[in-house]
């Protein structure tokens, strides 16, 4: 069994396009619930506004790329807008209960098949993402090294010695652009929150009431915080749609969103870099879990009495799901979380 | 020290001082006038006050059985809760109309009956979100910290100050959530000063603090007086208004029953009656 290979693939997989996707929900989440504390469980539908905004500018109305990030962002905020205004001066639980469903409206929307022609109904859209890899500023067959990282044909690698990290042309380009927009939204969000404006959010967060009586528009900070977390959400989705090159409605199930919520939780709540360890840790567990077992059972480490290759799938959302609540109980704070934080019963 | 005590007393006194003791008595100076406010929760009818003028500069009590419109009345004037029907102006400004955070902005700041301490968030912190109109609040402003660091330094002296004052300034870098049930009414009543008001709205200061902290919580009251603060409370204690107090309003049943000075008040049949009323009946539950 081939231990090298296993590790090698979770590291590959856990800085890669699809941890990136994870990262950025995450993050536009901890602005909203980290530290404001809305509960929006409709996070996989913004990631939608942003993919089906993009795919449908493109390849169903012609509209040049660039023309699609713009409204694929313009759309999130417009449904950041619809869910907030008539749920945001209530209490908390109804935008959970009002994005829920809206996440699962859209989701209907994209696959209903009146519309399928347009939006290709349940099979998805494709053929919006050439622009974007056209950018890619090296070709094909760019090979270089240098130290312990090369390219090879335009593929990245990264060797380590005992583990080595493989990226493929697109991959590789995805995670430049992806990391690049990570480090920026996190720049910005660390100025954001270390201001008082942030002070704000997370006083809304301890009790609205109270900030209310200092004279604060609640109202104006939740929705602030819900438009710009959606806008993150948004560009999660771009990322998750190009780096996948199609979108399908059924990638934006509320699964995704409580990715995202594991994610958060997981690295560190009302925490800056939280999203992204978080990110990288579920993604490396889940990663070498399935691989590692797979390697397993066709090494007959595990003999196939116990398990089949085709249980692996369902046996690691339900360790995942074991070790989610042994995090909660050993140490719910996450990785970077302040445990003294959480000792206060806020209310 | 003693003679501005003095001053702020004696001036609140001579204001009140031919006030005739009966409900919705007009005052020389009224910063608050309040007419027909009306609250029905579907048949009961919470509050349903004619009219009530607050002297400036004086220290009222609002007192009355449990269950008479008090809190209620208090979350109206503030903005907390729309009334049924009823209007009312702060300051020679219709309030009426405003959100809870206009109020506030207006200068008639509140505190809460149950503290409202923002736990996980530090003492200074507290007081920091407490100053009003600040430039680093605005989203756009908020990444580029040379527009607003002057601004909270400022803040953050007047922060001090208070804390100082309130002898808490060694508590600064704690968490809200760490200080005791008394320290926490004083963050709150240190925290509503940073938004400078005219006016201050305490609903019951008193509850659910030790002996030893209530005779500086009161000191503090009195002080705010001196500074030229009108305060509006909400009272159980009546030692504690008969300490402090200039003036009494009584609530029974949602309605004013009476007014006047503290001595007026105890010596009144019909507070006596809605009090004892209302403890006969809450020996029972």
């Amino acid at each position: 069994m081939d231990w090298q290979f296993v590790f090698s693939q979770a590291l590959t997989q856990a800085i890669g396009p699809t941890m990136l996707v994870y990262a950025l929900g995450a993050i536009g989440l901890n602005l909203q619930f980290g530290y404001t504390g809305l509960l929006n469980f409709g996070q996989a539908a913004f990631a939608a506004m942003g993919a089906y905004g993009l795919a449908l500018s493109v390849v169903a109305m012609g509209l040049p790329f660039w023309w699609g990030i713009v409204i694929g962002l313009l759309a999130a905020c417009v449904m950041a807008l619809l869910l907030g205004i008539p749920t945001l001066r209530l209490r908390a639980d109804y935008l959970a209960i009002v994005t829920i469903a809206a996440a699962e409206i859209v989701r209907r929307i994209a696959r209903a098949t009146v519309w399928s022609d347009t939006t290709g109904g349940s099979d998805g859209m494709r053929g919006f993402s050439e622009p974007f890899f056209e950018m890619i500023p090296w070709d094909r067959d760019t090979t270089w090294s240098f130290l312990f990282v090369s390219m090879d044909n335009g593929r990245l690698a990264v060797d380590f010695g005992i583990f080595e990290l493989q990226y493929s042309y697109r991959d590789t380009w995805v995670m430049i652009v992806g990391w690049t927009l990570v480090a920026v939204i996190l720049v910005v969000m660390a100025f954001l929150i270390h201001s008082p404006w942030g002070r704000v959010l997370k006083g809304i967060r301890e009790d609205e009431e109270a900030v209310r009586s200092l004279g604060k528009n609640v109202f104006a900070y939740k929705m602030q915080a819900l438009v710009l977390g959606g806008i993150i959400g948004a560009i999660a989705g771009f990322v998750f749609a190009l780096s996948r090159a199609n979108v399908q409605p059924d990638a934006f199930t509320t699964d995704f969103t409580f990715y995202f919520y594991v994610v958060l939780i997981l690295g560190g709540a009302a925490r800056i870099f939280g999203p992204v360890l978080g990110a990288a840790l579920f993604w490396f567990l889940y990663n070498i879990l399935a691989q590692g077992l797979i390697q397993a059972i066709s090494a007959d480490v595990i003999p196939p009495s116990v398990i089949d290759s085709t249980q692996v799938g369902p046996l690691v959302f339900f360790l995942l799901g074991l070790g989610m609540v042994l995090l909660l109980i050993f140490r719910p704070q996450g990785l970077i979380g302040n445990r003294k934080e959480l000792m206060f019963d806020v209310r | 020290m003693s003679d501005d005590v003095k001053a702020g007393v004696a001036a609140a006194k001579a204001a009140l001082a031919g006030v005739p003791a009966e409900p919705g008595a007009p005052k020389q100076d009224a910063i608050l006038t309040a007419t027909g406010v009306r609250r029905a929760f579907g048949g009961l009818v919470a509050v349903d006050v004619a009219h009530i003028e607050v002297q400036r500069g004086a220290i009222t009590a609002l007192i009355g059985p449990n269950g008479a419109g008090k809190t209620t009345f208090f979350n109206l004037l503030t903005g907390f809760d729309r009334p049924s029907r009823g209007s009312w102006e702060f300051d020679g400004r219709r309030a009426d109309r405003m959100r809870s955070y206009q109020v506030a902005r207006s200068g008639m700041v509140r505190t809460f009956q149950l503290t409202k301490a923002l736990s996980r968030m530090t003492v200074l912190e507290n007081m920091l979100i407490g100053a009003d109109r600040q430039r680093g609040e605005r989203l756009w402003a908020a990444p580029f910290r040379w527009l607003w660091l002057k601004e909270e330094a400022q803040n953050a002296a007047r922060a001090l100050d208070l804390l100082e004052r309130f002898k808490l300034a060694d508590k600064r870098d704690h968490y809200a959530g760490e200080l005791s049930g008394g320290q926490r009414k004083l963050l709150e009543m240190a925290r509503a000063l940073m938004l400078k008001p005219k006016m201050i709205m305490l609903d019951e200061p008193m509850a659910g603090v030790n002996p030893a902290l209530k005779q500086s919580l009161l000191e503090h009251i009195k002080d705010l007086r001196e500074e030229g603060m009108t305060v509006l409370f909400v009272e159980h204690d009546m030692d504690m208004v008969h300490e402090i107090a200039d003036w009494v309003a009584v609530m029974a049943a949602g309605q004013l029953i009476t007014e006047g000075t503290p001595d007026q008040i105890s010596a009144d049949q019909r507070v006596i009656d809605a009090y004892l009323g209302a403890h006969h009946d809450a020996a029972q539950h």
